[in-house]
């Protein structure tokens, strides 16, 4: 693995696996009465988040925590940036600091790639613009296989602003890599303009593709693309592609419905679905956090596991 | 420059063909060409052993960024960088700060050029402010020498803004020159819309965005008879619109720059603002067409769109980045090593092609021949060199290039038989 980890690309199938196998060891510290390893003593981590985010924030920061590292946050609302310092210079500054991992959230696609390229310290990608989010793509395969087993030749659908999506990119590698096969479901205007190269089938009837699927994951519907016109309406939207209780109803007794949160109830899925017991949601938040002590542990520690 | 200045040795190109001759500069006029020239008592000898001498190159498309942008290229700069790289003319690029919309802007840019290291001649801005709604005063920018006016940073997208603009401009003999950019359909971009822009998540232009308009302002030729002048054309589509449009008698010219025959839109796989450039890189069809447009005639010249910017600008996010990259440096290297054509197309293509399309041919890019102005340059074309940023001469270092080796390098530059570049070295 390299020290930096920019995109699920960077693992490949076998940096994977290697990930969820430490993953299992962190979701055991997890649930320890007092939920902590000393691994990564005297390293520091520092958040640098461009973009609101309250989950994977914290979510990042429960994992630094948890492995004993200390931990520093940079969010927009209260650093520099506001006074017109540069990208460049606040990540050169903080690095001059003293810290040995940044995780970094942007609103703009190759930011991680940006920072990597000026700091020795390792880059992890909490998400950049509508490009990767592999840590979500991590903790989705771990979610996964936990209810599902192995995802060879397992069947996931992908539904909805696949185009906005970094978490649909990371998942669409990550799915692929372990084997399974993934539809991606959307109005055209949602999907990316080309898809050449990209292992996936599409369709554009969500009705059909339920039945099949042993996962459906549902992603957020943001409002503003009913203003870009990329869809006449949100009800529209709902109607077509929302997974509504009656849609539901056309899954397998074993599928199992995924979201990355923060879900718009009523959108893209319904109140009920989303509180069904084959809904992961809060599990997928339970397992953020590990996958993530995972990640950190792997770019930081030498040694074993605990 | 006053005295006597011997070219010995090298083998002059230019538009009447290709023979070893040496070339005797008296005045900063050709005073004499011919196999063994022997230099005159205190004449200037500039060795020119193995080396092609041609006209200076002529860029029809240059962002000096005078005035308002002076961390990124200076007048100063930006020609010492032309000369370099074998340019004698420039055509300027009015999108600086102000816009060169009216005759008191072009003064001072005119200003500016009296003591750069080559020609500067700026084009104007067809539309005010370059806001595409009511025409500039094309004719007292006219009145002035200007003879290549545009919009470019951005097409006029008034079809009948553009229409009025043509029909004015063709009263005053001069030649408009468009950015085809449909804005529509180029919202938001920041890459060429395709397989790359789809995975980086980053917003793209389609080719059709450029051919839109290409395609438009055809139709709109034909409507009015006036000549036209097509910028940085990028796209398979494009080259094939002005193949048809000249075979149907149009009288139009194109351009290209070296970045659309030498880099794909992979480039940006990185992130790394210096492949942002606009009209952005494309795909590798259409690198093949533009060098199968550059080789057949159906563009005719090649263009560098240099573009400096300041390297905090382009450390910014990619889609915050300005798009532009470096040129006046590289084109000719790029162009001999990459074109795969007889060395006569591309110094036709780089030289004689573009004066005559900027109306520059009495000065620039005409055969070294008695009693032309002494604008030529000598180019090794065995020489091997590293494109080092920090070498360029250039205020900014924007170029994509950096660490390529290439082949093809300019030795010395004459400006009316001012020796500018001698042995690569800028004399002022």
């Amino acid at each position: 693995m390299t020290a930096n980890l920019l995109s699920i690309a960077d693992l490949g199938a076998e940096g994977i696996e290697e990930l969820l196998r430490l993953t299992d060891s962190f979701v055991e510290v997890s649930e320890r009465r007092i939920p902590k390893v000393p691994t990564l003593r005297g390293r520091t981590v520092v958040s640098l988040f461009y973009e609101e985010s309250t989950r994977t924030r914290l979510s990042f920061e429960a994992a630094a925590k948890r492995l004993s590292a200390d931990t520093m946050n940079f969010s927009v609302a209260t650093a520099s940036v506001t006074k017109g310092e540069s990208l460049r210079d606040t990540v050169v500054t903080l690095e001059a600091m003293g810290v040995d991992a940044v995780i970094v959230r942007h609103a703009s696609a190759g930011v991680p790639w940006q920072v990597a390229r000026w700091v020795d310290a390792s880059v992890v990608n909490a998400g950049d613009g509508c490009h990767e989010h592999p840590t979500q793509a991590l903790l989705d395969c771990y979610t996964l296989r936990q209810r599902l087993g192995s995802l060879v030749d397992r069947r996931i659908a992908i539904v909805g602003d696949v185009k906005h999506s970094r978490v649909a990119r990371s998942d669409v590698l990550a799915y692929t890599a372990l084997g399974a096969h993934v539809t991606l479901v959307a109005p055209p205007t949602l999907l990316p303009p080309s898809l050449e190269g990209w292992p996936v089938e599409v369709s554009h009837d969500l009705d059909a593709v339920l039945p099949k699927v042993d996962a459906v994951e549902v992603l957020r519907m943001q409002k503003e693309r009913q203003t870009e016109a990329l869809v006449p309406s949100l009800r529209e939207y709902t109607a077509t592609y929302g997974l509504t209780r009656d849609r539901a109803r056309l899954l397998g007794d074993d599928a199992v419905i995924l979201h990355p949160g923060p879900m718009n109830r009523g959108v893209e899925i319904a109140a009920e679905v989303a509180d069904q017991p084959r809904s992961v949601v809060t599990r997928q938040v339970a397992n953020g956090v590990a996958v993530r002590m995972a990640v950190l542990f792997l770019l930081l520690a030498s040694g074993a596991a605990p | 420059m006053i005295g006597e200045l011997l070219v010995q040795g090298g083998t002059v190109v230019d538009p009447t063909g290709t023979r070893r001759a040496d070339i005797l500069v008296v005045d900063g006029v050709v005073a004499a060409v011919g196999e063994a020239i022997s230099a005159p008592a205190g004449a200037r000898v500039l060795d020119a052993g193995g080396c092609l001498v041609a006209p200076g190159l002529v860029d029809l498309h240059a962002h000096l960024r005078q005035p308002g942008m002076e961390e990124a290229e200076t007048l100063e700069s930006g020609s010492r960088a032309a000369a370099l790289g074998g340019y004698t003319a420039v055509v300027a690029m009015p999108n600086t700060d102000p816009p060169v919309d009216c005759a008191s802007v072009v003064r001072d840019v005119l200003e500016l050029a009296a003591t750069a290291c080559c020609d500067v001649h700026p084009a104007g801005a067809i539309t005010q402010g370059r806001a595409g709604t009511r025409l500039a005063p094309m004719a007292e920018m006219a009145a002035l020498g200007v003879r290549l006016f545009t919009d470019d940073g951005a097409g006029v997208q008034d079809s009948g803004v553009m229409r009025r603009a043509l029909e004015y401009a063709s009263g005053l003999g001069v030649t408009l020159a468009q950015h085809c950019e449909d804005a529509g359909l180029a919202a938001g971009a920041h890459l060429h819309e395709g397989a790359w822009s789809s995975w980086l998540g980053i917003p793209g232009m389609p080719a059709e965005a450029e051919e839109l308009m290409l395609a438009r302002d055809l139709a709109l030729c034909r409507l009015t008879g006036a000549a036209m002048h097509f910028l940085h054309l990028s796209t398979a589509g494009s080259v094939a619109l002005v193949r048809s449009a000249k075979a149907g008698g149009l009288r139009v010219t194109a351009e290209a720059a070296p970045h659309h025959f030498t880099l794909t839109a992979a480039c940006a796989a990185s992130y790394d603002s210096v492949f942002k450039v606009n009209p952005p890189l494309r795909d590798d069809a259409d690198v093949q067409a533009v060098k199968a447009g550059l080789g057949d005639g159906t563009l005719d010249a090649i263009a560098t769109d240099h573009a400096p910017h300041p390297q905090e600008a382009k450390e910014a996010p990619f889609d915050q980045a300005p798009p532009g990259m470096l040129g006046l440096e590289t084109a000719l290297s790029l162009a001999l090593a990459e074109l795969q054509l007889p060395v006569e197309e591309v110094l036709a293509l780089l030289s004689w092609g573009p004066a005559a399309i900027a109306g520059l041919e009495h000065e620039h890019g005409g055969p070294l021949t008695e009693g032309r102005p002494a604008n030529a340059c000598v180019i090794d074309p065995s020489a091997s060199w590293v494109v080092e940023p920090e070498r360029l001469a250039s205020r900014s270092r924007n170029t994509p290039y950096a660490g390529r080796r290439l082949t093809g390098r300019v030795r010395h530059t004459l400006l009316r038989g001012e020796p500018v570049v001698v042995d690569g070295e800028a004399q002022r």
